[in-house]
């Protein structure tokens, strides 16, 4: 009863009763400590609800994780806040002032910053040219001052404790670099509130402590961080506070530890999930995929592996270990230099993507937007292209029922989420669109299926299902080769795992031997 | 339990169609707009009618198809995300070539004195082979090697262009036979232009040709991983441009009952614009022959109307750059405002 009254008049933090602290979420929303409060906020788009009156409010010196499945809003929402999309309905107050939004520019001058998914750094510019870009202090000439420009990016990156070289140009440094350089530059416009879309999932687990860091850092300094993720087993870590939106619904706010995973997901799908990694018992039948001694400098050398016939092989590493170049290689995108392949006991030569689909191929490459979507074009088309070679023409002419059909059946098989099929992809959300670029190889019945992080920013329903086809794929028989820089997605999936490390393979682990630490040692080497 | 998570019902994506102006239609009412504001301007200062004039309408057409065959080809480029420069220099190239095989008996100094009163067949098939044998250089060079097309092309504009001076040392090729230039006469351009047009509507809509020409210009990357022989694609449409360069050749030397080498001065840009205006999008993965067609058009109205008007033709160029510019803003507010979640 005490802890309620205390609750009551709003100062249970100054209480030091060890039975309030579990009681901090709640405590924490008086007046003072409320950094950002969004109030009934609707949005539409042209045929979709994208969010139905949503409310929110994130406490200073906190980390609120905002989750749910692709398209439940959650994206829209971080736009709202950040000034890119208008709501329609509904308003944003900082510190207790209401903002007005029109712009990125007003919510960055008013203490917002948004980090997006895709990094927007201009790789042939300095790390230093970068964060001050449009804000370069000048010297007596009225030029830029280059000595002050890497005097203050020096002093800005020591203050958040990351070690890069303010000189060095952005295109070098690795991604998980170039997220640390957009946090510095979020905070060079003395940021109180940092909206974060996924951050870590490009990230290996090495440098998603280091972020994590960097994000304790930010709370100890009072700014708030509002955090998108799918990755669920981040959130006890590093979340102070969970938001859950469904269909663009506010379902609930509670803090991770009092939620089970499961619970987390329920509230985020509205229904359970049986399991998470679907465990068919399957007797890998004869080898299908055999390499010896491939290899492509600097990206890999001497790389030999057997793949077999219902077999899931997941290949772990940090990233630069040469794991997608090597998925590159065998599929042809950019052939080994030396190295023999066999696919069913014969010695190939696959040269170019064409020879890999003819010999039963298919490839889910790393990145969506770079070398997945055709984002110009419709559903329709990003599904039927990697068959057309083959399938569904007569005289050169689509057989355009026949099409239409297979990719109706495929779409409906994967639960895409679309109006329809002649809706341009690039308005379909991320895991949306994954599920596309993955019918669009099991329109093809490939034999060996080479998966390049086939789940990554793809929220947990979607990536339980593509787990469930990936498996059934595999208990039907074709051979899979996954590559994954998520451990439990690695230690869930495979039948073997192999591990890489810069370039080289430096074991396999069978999936009852292998755990974490026994993975990320061979990956650290 | 995972199959019955799979096959929940679910409305087919099929089923719901949500019905869609096509993107010409913004394109067409700027036709309609430039004719009808034509008309007025008619009315007020020369006291004619500008549509109401059949003779008019029928050479505003004439005059502009040669450019729209030549955007016919110039489209399918600019779909791959390329661009193709020397077709104004493959026209002259080809005109020469094509009316030196199509010398008539009455030719005082004939280019090849035992080849007059050929079939017209002959400087047909010729045409259409140094057409073709352009657009493959072009192709070559830029699947090839990995130069930019507008620098591979650049270099052919100017090459052909020689090549077409050099060809009869600077001399007009004239007096040819009765059957060449028909081609050229009465609507027999127009017919030419809107079949060429018709044919590569449907190539691109329903073939795999097509398909794969707006893969390749909307990622490359990606076309190539979905097994897309990329290289040959490309020395494929190049080609077509080519060919269909030639084919504008033919109709022009055939109206002009002569090859001259300064034919086709500037076409390649005018192709351009029609399908800039047409809605065809530099960066690739987009454009339709209706509105290269369309962009055509608009070119004819603006050209007619000026002359109609009796206005110089320096402010015919003008007001065309400004057409050109205004049609890639129009196309920018137009996608924004059809996908707002892209702006990011």
């Amino acid at each position: 009863m005490g802890a309620v009254r205390a609750r009551d008049t709003g100062d249970a933090r100054e209480l030091s009763l060890p039975a309030l602290t579990c009681m901090h979420a709640e405590a924490a929303h008086a007046p003072d400590r409320c950094l950002l409060e969004v109030r009934h906020i609707s949005k539409s788009f042209p045929g979709v609800a994208a969010l139905d009156d949503v409310s929110l409010r994130v406490d200073r010196g906190t980390v609120h994780a905002l989750i749910g499945e692709n398209g439940a809003g959650k994206s829209t929402l971080m736009k709202i806040i950040a000034g890119i999309v208008p709501a329609d309905a509904g308003e944003v107050c900082l510190a207790g002032r209401t903002l007005r939004l029109d712009t990125p520019r007003q919510a960055l001058e008013s203490g917002i910053a948004m980090i997006h998914q895709e990094l927007n750094l201009m790789p042939s510019m300095s790390v230093a040219e970068n964060i001050w870009i449009g804000r370069e202090p000048a010297n007596a000439f009225g030029m830029v001052s280059h000595r002050e420009l890497h005097r203050r990016t020096r002093a800005l990156l020591e203050r958040l404790q990351i070690d890069i070289d303010p000189q060095a140009e952005v295109r070098a440094l690795p991604i998980a670099s170039r997220q640390m350089i957009e946090i510095a530059k979020a905070l060079s416009y003395e940021s109180q509130l940092l909206i974060m879309d996924e951050p870590t999932s490009a990230l290996t687990e090495h440098d998603t402590a280091q972020l994590f860091a960097i994000i304790r850092e930010l709370k100890s300094q009072g700014k708030a961080v509002l955090y998108i993720t799918h990755r669920l087993d981040e959130l006890r870590e590093i979340a102070d506070e969970i938001t859950v939106l469904r269909d663009g619904r506010y379902i609930g706010t509670e803090r991770p530890s009092n939620l089970t995973r499961e619970q987390i997901i329920r509230m985020m799908v509205g229904r359970e999930l049986a399991q998470i990694f679907p465990h068919e018992a399957t007797a890998p039948g004869a080898v299908r995929l055999a390499a010896s001694g491939l290899t492509l400098r600097p990206h890999f050398q001497d790389v030999s592996f057997e793949l077999r016939a219902g077999e899931i092989l997941g290949v772990a590493g940090l990233i630069g270990a040469g794991r997608s170049q090597l998925a590159e290689a065998l599929f042809g995108v950019a052939p080994a230099s030396h190295g023999q392949v066999w696919i069913d006991g014969a010695e190939v030569r696959v040269d170019s993507p064409c020879t890999a689909l003819a010999r039963g191929m298919a490839f889910l490459t790393e990145d969506r937007k770079e070398t997945g979507c055709l984002l110009t074009l419709d559903v329709l088309e990003n599904l039927a292209i990697a068959v057309l070679n083959r399938d569904f023409v007569r005289f050169g002419f689509l057989r355009s029922a026949a099409v239409t059909q297979a990719c109706a059946d495929m779409s409906r098989r994967l639960r895409v989420k679309t109006p329809s099929l002649q809706e341009p992809i690039a308005h379909l959300s991320g895991g949306n669109q994954q599920k596309v670029l993955i019918g669009r190889w099991l329109l093809t019945g490939p034999r060996i299926l080479i998966l390049d992080e086939p789940t990554r920013g793809i929220d947990v329903g979607a990536k339980a299902e593509i787990h469930q086809l990936i498996a059934r794929l595999a208990a039907q028989g074709a051979a899979v080769l996954m590559i994954s820089s998520e451990l439990p997605e690695i230690l869930g999936m495979s039948h073997r795992i192999m591990v890489m490390h810069a370039g080289r393979v430096t074991g396999v682990l069978e999936r009852a031997q292998a755990d974490q630490e026994k993975i990320m040692a061979l990956a650290a080497h | 339990m995972p199959q019955a998570v799979m096959q929940q019902s679910f409305p087919s994506p099929a089923a719901r169609r949500t019905r869609r102006w096509p993107p010409e239609a913004s394109i067409l009412l700027v036709l309609l707009g430039l004719a009808l504001l034509f008309e007025l301007l008619g009315w007020v200062f020369v006291r004619q009618s500008f549509l109401l004039n059949e003779q008019r309408l029928v050479i505003m057409i004439l005059q502009v198809s040669v450019i729209g065959i030549i955007a016919i080809g110039v489209t399918q480029v600019i779909i791959t995300g390329g661009i193709d420069l020397s077709s104004g220099s493959v026209v002259a190239l080809t005109a020469m070539v094509a009316a030196s095989l199509a010398q008539s008996a009455d030719a005082v100094h004939p280019v090849y004195p035992s080849l007059i009163e050929l079939p017209v067949i002959v400087p047909i098939a010729a045409g259409l082979a140094v057409g073709a044998a352009a657009g493959l250089l072009n192709g070559t060079l830029i699947a090839r090697t990995s130069i930019p097309p507008f620098i591979a092309t650049l270099g052919v504009m100017v090459s052909a262009r020689g090549l077409a001076k050099w060809y009869t040392r600077g001399q007009p090729v004239s007096l040819l036979t009765d059957g060449y230039a028909n081609i050229g006469s009465g609507a027999a351009p127009v017919v030419i232009f809107l079949a060429t047009a018709l044919l590569f509507h449907i190539a691109l809509r329903y073939t795999r040709y097509g398909k794969f020409t707006y893969a390749i210009g909307s990622n490359p990357q990606a076309a190539r991983v979905s097994g897309i022989n990329v290289p040959r694609h490309l020395l494929a449409v190049y080609t077509i441009a080519g060919v269909l360069s030639g084919l504008a050749g033919i109709v022009t030397s055939a109206r002009a009952e002569s090859g001259q080498a300064g034919m086709g001065m500037m076409y390649e840009l005018d192709a351009i614009a029609a399908a800039v205006i047409g809605g065809a999008s530099l960066s690739g993965g987009v454009g339709r022959i209706t509105g290269t067609v369309i962009g055509t058009l608009i070119l004819g109205v603006v050209t007619s109307g000026f002359t109609f008007l009796r206005i110089d033709a320096y402010y015919q160029e003008i007001v065309k750059g400004g057409i050109i510019v205004a049609a890639v803003i129009a196309d920018q507010y137009r996608r924004k405002a059809r996908d707002p979640r892209a702006i990011s």
